[in-house]
C-alpha cells in the first residue's frame, strides 16, 4: 500500500478546514456578507442569524448557554481576555492568580505581564506524569486568590488535568476557574456545568474550522462572571469584546463544532486506535522509547515519545516527508528544549529526543505504518552515528561522564 | 528551517562515521558537547609521522552538527596535525552556509578536532616519558 506524501501528523498545531465547513462559510463572503451589528437592514439581520446559529453550536459542544459565548480572534486572545479581564475586574478583591508551569505561553506570558503590574502568580509544578497535584493546588489558595487557570489538555503531551476536581476546589474557595481547552475541545467530552468551569478558551482551527476565530466561555449564572474588556469600541459581544464580528470565521467555527460534536465518539475511537497502534509499534520495535506523560488521562490522538540517544531535530530531518514536531531545542526559537517536558522532570537529553505526533480526522492506518517504519529506520541510522548510543552499548553510564556544556 | 544542500548531503551521506581504537597511541580522541545541550561530538584521528591518515566521527545532535563533524573529518584527512589545528569554525560555517542559530555547531566541530589533536599530543608526550601534567615535586 502506497501513501501520498507529505504526510501531516501535527494536528495539535493546526488542522485543515473540513470541506463541509468551507461549504458553510462560502456564502458569508459573498451573499451573506452583512455586518452582524447592522440592526437596520436584512443584511445585518441575516449575518446575525448566522452568528447566533454558530453560537448555539459552540455552546452545545460544551453544555453552555449561547449567551455565555464571546467570540474572539482565537484562543490566545481568549486566554488574554479571561486572565487580564478577570484580574482587572477583580483587582480590588485580590491580586493573586494560580496557574501551572506547563501552560501554553498565551497563559504564561499573560501571567508574567500581570506580575509586572503588581499581581502575584503561583505556578504549580507538575509531577512526572504531567498532572498537577491537587494538594498543592489546595495549599496555593490564598485569601486574595481571584483566579485559577489550568489547561484542560496539554498541547505537547496530551495529558488531561483533573478539571472537574479543580472546578470543585475552586467553587469551594469561591475562586473563579479558567481553563484553556484548545486541545481538548470536541476531542473529549466537556461539560462546563458538571466540571465547574467559569471561563474556557477554545479555538476554531484546532477542530477543522478556520484560523482567526476562537471563543471564550464566560459563565452567566452561579456565579455571574464579569470581566474587563481588553478591546474597546462598539460594545460587541455584550461588551466583552468589541470589533466587527468575523462572520465567515464564526460560521465555520460553529459548523466545525457541530460536526466534531456529532462525530466525536466515533472519530475519537478511531483516532485512539491509530494512536495505540503507533505507540505499540514504537515500543515493540524501537528499544529505549519512552512515552512522555500519563496515558491514563490523555487525549486520544496525541503521542509524545522520546527515542533516547537520538536528537529530535536530526530525526525530523530524516522524516522530511512527514510533518511532526519535536521538543528539541533546535526546533525552537529559544534554543531551549521543551519547558513542558523539563517541568515533568525529564532529562534534557530526553527532551531533546522527543517527537510529538498528533493524529487527526484524515489520518489513515497506512500513514501511521509509514511513519512507524520511517522513524524506526531513522532512529537506527542515527543511533549508529550517535556517540551516546555507542557509550551505552559499551556499558558506560552517561551520567558518570564529565560533559562540557557549551 | 531550510537546510543548505551541503548540510543535507552530509546528513544523508555522512563521511567517515565510526570509531578508531582509542587505546592506540597513534589515535587522538576528542569528545565535546553535552547531552543536555542537545549535541555531543566524538571525533577521532589516527596520525602517522605528523600526518592525519584517518578520521572518524560520531555525533548526537541536529543535522548541522552532524554535517559540521562530517565535514571536518573529510578536511583533516591527509592534513598535517599543525594544519588541522588551524581550522576555524568560521570556515566550517561558511562551507556549510550555516545560519546564525547553527554557528555553535561549527564551534563544536572546531573544539572537537582541537580536543582530538590535544589527546593525541598528550599520548605522544606520555609515551616519550614526559608526564605533561604530572606534578614535579614528587622527588
Amino acid at each position: 500500500m502506497s501513501v501520498k506524501t507529505p504526510i501531516y501528523l501535527d494536528y495539535a498545531a493546526t488542522c485543515p478546514v473540513d470541506p463541509r465547513v468551507v461549504e458553510a462559510m462560502l456564502p458569508c463572503f459573498t451573499d451573506n456578507f452583512g455586518n452582524a451589528a447592522s440592526r437596520t437592514h436584512v443584511f445585518g439581520w441575516r449575518a446575525e442569524e448566522a452568528v447566533d446559529a454558530a453560537r448555539i453550536e459552540i455552546a452545545r459542544a460544551m453544555n453552555a448557554d449561547p449567551k455565555e459565548i464571546t467570540f474572539t480572534s482565537g484562543a490566545t486572545e481568549s486566554n488574554n481576555l479571561a486572565i487580564k479581564g478577570i484580574a482587572e475586574y477583580l483587582a480590588d478583591k485580590g491580586r493573586h492568580i494560580i496557574t501551572a508551569v506547563t501552560e501554553h505561553k498565551a497563559v504564561l506570558d499573560t501571567c508574567k505581564y500581570l506580575e509586572r503590574r503588581g499581581y502575584d502568580v503561583t505556578y504549580l509544578p507538575v509531577r512526572a506524569d504531567g498532572l498537577i497535584d491537587l494538594e498543592e493546588l489546595k495549599a496555593a489558595f490564598r485569601d486574595d486568590t481571584i483566579l485559577v487557570s489550568i489547561m484542560f489538555a496539554n498541547n505537547e503531551t496530551g495529558v488531561l488535568q483533573p478539571i472537574a476536581e479543580i472546578g470543585k476546589l475552586c467553587k469551594a474557595r469561591k475562586v473563579l476557574f479558567h481553563t484553556d481547552a484548545v486541545q481538548a475541545f470536541t476531542k473529549v467530552p466537556i461539560d462546563v456545568q458538571a466540571m465547574g468551569i467559569d471561563l474556557m478558551s477554545v479555538s476554531g482551527h484546532k477542530i477543522y474550522g478556520p484560523k482567526g476565530v476562537g471563543a471564550l466561555y464566560v459563565r452567566r449564572r452561579r456565579p455571574r462572571v464579569r470581566l474587563a474588556p481588553q478591546i474597546h469600541g462598539g460594545g460587541h459581544e455584550r461588551g466583552n469584546r468589541s470589533g466587527t464580528l468575523n462572520v465567515p470565521g464564526i460560521v465555520g467555527f460553529g459548523e466545525a463544532a457541530r460536526i466534531a460534536r456529532e462525530e466525536m465518539a466515533e472519530e475519537q475511537a478511531r483516532v485512539f486506535a491509530l494512536r495505540e497502534h503507533l505507540r505499540e509499534r514504537f515500543l515493540a520495535e524501537i528499544p529505549h522509547s519512552i512515552v512522555n506523560g500519563t496515558l491514563e488521562h490523555h487525549l486520544p490522538g496525541t503521542l509524545n515519545i522520546s527515542f533516547a540517544y537520538v536528537e529530535g531535530e536530526s530525526l525530523l530531518m530524516g522524516l522530511k516527508d512527514i510533518a511532526v514536531s519535536s521538543g528539541s531545542a533546535c526546533t525552537s526559537a529559544s534554543l531551549e528544549p521543551s519547558y513542558v517536558l523539563r517541568a515533568m522532570g525529564l532529562d534534557d537529553e530526553l527532551a531533546h529526543s522527543s517527537l510529538r505526533i498528533t493524529i487527526g480526522r484524515p489520518t489513515t492506518r497506512e500513514e501511521i505504518d509509514y511513519l512507524a517504519d520511517r522513524v524506526k529506520d531513522q532512529v537506527e541510522r542515527l543511533r549508529e552515528m550517535s556517540p551516546l548510543w555507542e557509550m551505552v552499548q559499551d556499558g558506560i553510564d552517561l551520567n558518570s561522564i564529565q560533559w562540557t556544556p557549551h | 528551517m531550510a537546510y543548505s544542500k551541503k548540510v543535507i548531503d552530509h546528513y544523508e551521506n555522512p563521511r567517515n562515521v565510526g570509531s578508531l581504537d582509542k587505546g592506540d597511541d597513534a589515535v587522538g580522541t576528542g569528545i565535546v558537547g553535552a547531552p543536555a545541550c542537545g549535541d555531543v561530538m566524538k571525533l577521532q584521528i589516527r596520525v602517522e609521522e605528523g600526518v592525519i591518515k584517518d578520521a572518524k566521527f560520531k555525533t548526537y545532535g541536529c543535522g548541522s552538527a552532524i554535517a559540521s563533524s562530517s565535514l571536518v573529518t573529510e578536511w583533516v584527512k591527509g592534513m598535517k596535525v599543525d594544519e588541522a589545528m588551524k581550522i576555524q569554525n568560521a570556515q566550517i560555517a561558511e562551507e556549510l552556509s550555516l545560519p546564525p542559530v547553527k554557528i555553535h555547531c561549527s564551534v563544536l566541530a572546531e573544539d572537537a578536532i582541537k580536543a582530538a589533536i590535544k589527546d593525541y599530543q598528550d599520548k605522544q608526550a606520555k609515551a616519550a616519558g614526559e608526564e605533561p601534567d604530572a606534578p614535579k615535586a614528587a622527588e
